[in-house]
């Protein structure tokens, strides 16, 4: 799952030290918290928020040579799914779990979102938008599935089961009864555009989107 | 695997007295440091009784720092003992875990002091059922009380005690040496700054205890045995414990390793002798295993260390809850597991991570594509390399251990 999304966004981006999304969660990020990145791939993002922001980082992720490398570079980092084994982490463990283009991925989105928001004070969840123009227009003029730098493997090759827009996932935040705290989408050339001004633009606009989410504790 | 070549070794009823005797003469006088505690601080065993005398006996490799922060106790296996990084005193063969620890190896002892002991109950001198019974003046036999994983930590205990540390900066350990890792993690949690768990499970398994009945049962049909009073006669139920040793070894290789490395190949014959010879290289291998066992080992040590194996119940410890053994723990871990080891496989391993993330513990968890077996961590594994030089390099910059 995050094996791939790392490498999807090698693809999209110029060989910049720091990703874009990477350095606006960085910027999300409480100093010295503590901060789980569910499907960490190679460990970049949580060893940018240890450095940067001297948190205390965990990550989970799925592929075994992505674990090994982490965990040889000194990251606590353990072989799992975030579909399975978000379940066994107790509630408010972290200050922040991160989902990092993972959740297209996952089996069940909306429970992950679910425990990513038990388990975190806060939850971040970036994801490529389905509905940027590109994938529009290519589908609309094509007839078929679009293949986009972002969106690079065939439908019957791709892990991403579960692709959704900017507008579906705060659909689906509402649902799940969360805040959107702070919405973030990149544009191709990785400006950043506030959804919550406008959020039909940018979910023509964004290539793909940073959410930062907060349980409603209040009933 | 070992690295020896399979030698056709009929399972003699008995190994040369001279070889037994430098076996037993360990158990006396090791060929290691050795702390006594004295009768007046008995050990207090998990079963209620007490052992006083207390023998530990012990190596330890490289230098402890001036605060003391740099030390690494290292648990050993089943058949393992404190020789982990310097000739076996018995065999003459180099340290079992040689491949791990040493000058710039992953445990690196020129910036770690690495100790390992004997643990409780062994036959390298430590207090066991081979030491003299100060009640009798004769080797315990079955009057050595029945110990636990507990136990032998708690004797450890006691040697990092002697040896004026607080605190360990990591205790590392694979297969039981796992379970006494887990062991020291949930009893003296303030103790302990990382642990590394490898290839090993919270508890032992109905099909853990079968193997282990299944060798106790070969050693006690042994009629040398003796109702574990062979000491006084001179004997040794070689024949028993080196089929015990047989089918444990088994249980440490995996189906493929077996068969890639012997296959139905004949050892030193073209064809069926149409007898009970060892035909099969895996055959001569395996009695080669068990009759080199024999020389080192004490068999009544072997039951009551695979006893121990089996009592190991960490999450029944904690009134059924694995996680509430480590509730509050601040220790960071390092769980590794290999993918071909049946015997504490990865769904074991993996137990323990669940319990450490229920109580958000700092963890990770590595499994290591290996079709090694169980073995596989006493072997050349470079992941395994990788993982624990990685996982101790960080914890130690962390705490600027240089």
């Amino acid at each position: 799952m995050s094996g791939k999304a790392t490498e999807m966004t090698h693809r999209s981006e110029a060989p910049a030290s720091v990703r874009v999304d990477h350095q606006l969660i960085a910027e999300m990020v409480e100093p010295g918290s503590r901060v789980l990145d569910v499907g960490c791939g190679d460990g970049a993002l949580l060893q940018l928020l240890i450095n940067e922001k001297g948190v205390d980082g965990r990550g989970i992720e799925i592929s075994r040579e992505n674990v090994n490398a982490c965990v040889a570079r000194g990251l606590s980092v353990i072989q799992g799914d975030a579909d399975q084994d978000l379940s066994g982490y107790p509630d408010n463990a972290f200050d922040y779990a991160v989902l990092s283009l993972t959740i297209q991925a996952t089996r069940q989105p909306r429970v992950v979102l679910e425990n990513l928001l038990r388990i975190g004070h806060k939850a971040i969840v970036s994801f490529p938008n389905f509905g940027h123009w590109k994938i529009r227009t290519t589908l609309l003029l094509t007839g078929r599935m679009p293949r986009t730098p972002n969106l690079p493997e065939a439908w019957y090759e791709s892990q991403d089961s579960h692709l959704c827009t900017i507008k579906d996932f705060s659909d689906l935040v509402q649902l799940v009864d969360a805040e959107v705290e702070d919405a973030v989408a990149f544009n191709s050339r990785g400006q950043r555009l506030a959804i919550k001004n406008s959020l039909s633009l940018q979910n023509l606009l964004g290539e793909k989107a940073v959410f930062l989410l907060a349980p409603r504790r209040s009933r | 695997m070992a690295s020896e070549e399979p030698l056709i070794v009929p399972t003699t009823r008995r190994p040369s007295a001279v070889v037994q005797d430098a076996a037993l003469n360990q158990v006396h006088h090791p060929e290691s440091e050795l702390v006594v505690f004295p009768a007046d601080q008995p050990l207090r065993l998990d079963s209620g009784q007490e052992i006083a005398p207390l023998a530990v006996a012990y190596q330890t490799y490289g230098t402890l720092n001036a605060d003391k922060s740099n030390a690494i106790l290292i648990c050993h296996a089943l058949t393992g003992d404190q020789h982990v990084a310097s000739k076996h005193p018995v065999t003459g063969k180099g340290g079992w875990w040689e491949t791990l620890v040493g000058p710039k190896k992953p445990i690196d002892t020129e910036r770690f002091f690495v100790i390992c002991a004997n643990i409780l109950g062994g036959c390298m001198g430590s207090s066991g059922p081979a030491s003299i019974n100060p009640a009798t003046g004769k080797p315990y036999g079955l009057d050595f009380p029945v110990i636990t994983i507990g136990d032998m930590v708690n004797a450890q205990r006691r040697l990092i005690d002697h040896l004026g540390i607080d605190k360990l900066f990591s205790v590392i350990g694979g297969s039981m040496g796992g379970m006494q890792v887990l062991q020291w993690c949930a009893r003296y949690k303030d103790r302990v700054v990382t642990a590394m768990p490898i290839a090993t499970a919270p508890w032992h398994t109905a099909q853990n205890i079968a193997f282990h009945e299944v060798g106790r049962q070969a050693v006690m049909a042994d009629p040398d045995w003796q109702g574990g009073n062979y000491y006084a006669a001179n004997v040794r139920p070689a024949r028993g414990l080196a089929v015990a040793r047989m089918a444990a070894h088994i249980t440490y290789l995996s189906e493929k390793a077996l068969q890639d490395k012997f296959g139905r190949g004949f050892q030193n014959r073209d064809a069926r002798s149409f007898s009970f010879d060892a035909d099969f290289k895996i055959e001569s291998y395996l009695r080669h295993q068990g009759s080199t066992f024999v020389d080192r080992f004490d068999a009544n040590s072997y039951l009551y260390i695979t006893r121990a194996m089996d009592y190991f119940d960490l999450e029944a410890e904690y009134g059924g809850l694995l996680a509430a053994a480590f509730r509050g723990t601040k220790t960071q871990f390092c769980v590794v597991s290999f993918t071909s080891d049946w015997l504490y496989p990865t769904r074991d391993n993996k137990e323990i991570v669940k319990a450490l993330n229920g109580v958000a513990a700092n963890v990770s968890f590595v499994e290591i594509e290996s079709d090694k077996g169980h073995d596989a961590f006493l072997l050349h594994e470079p992941e395994l390399f990788a993982t624990v030089t990685g996982f101790l390099n960080a914890a130690a910059q962390k705490r600027g251990i240089a």
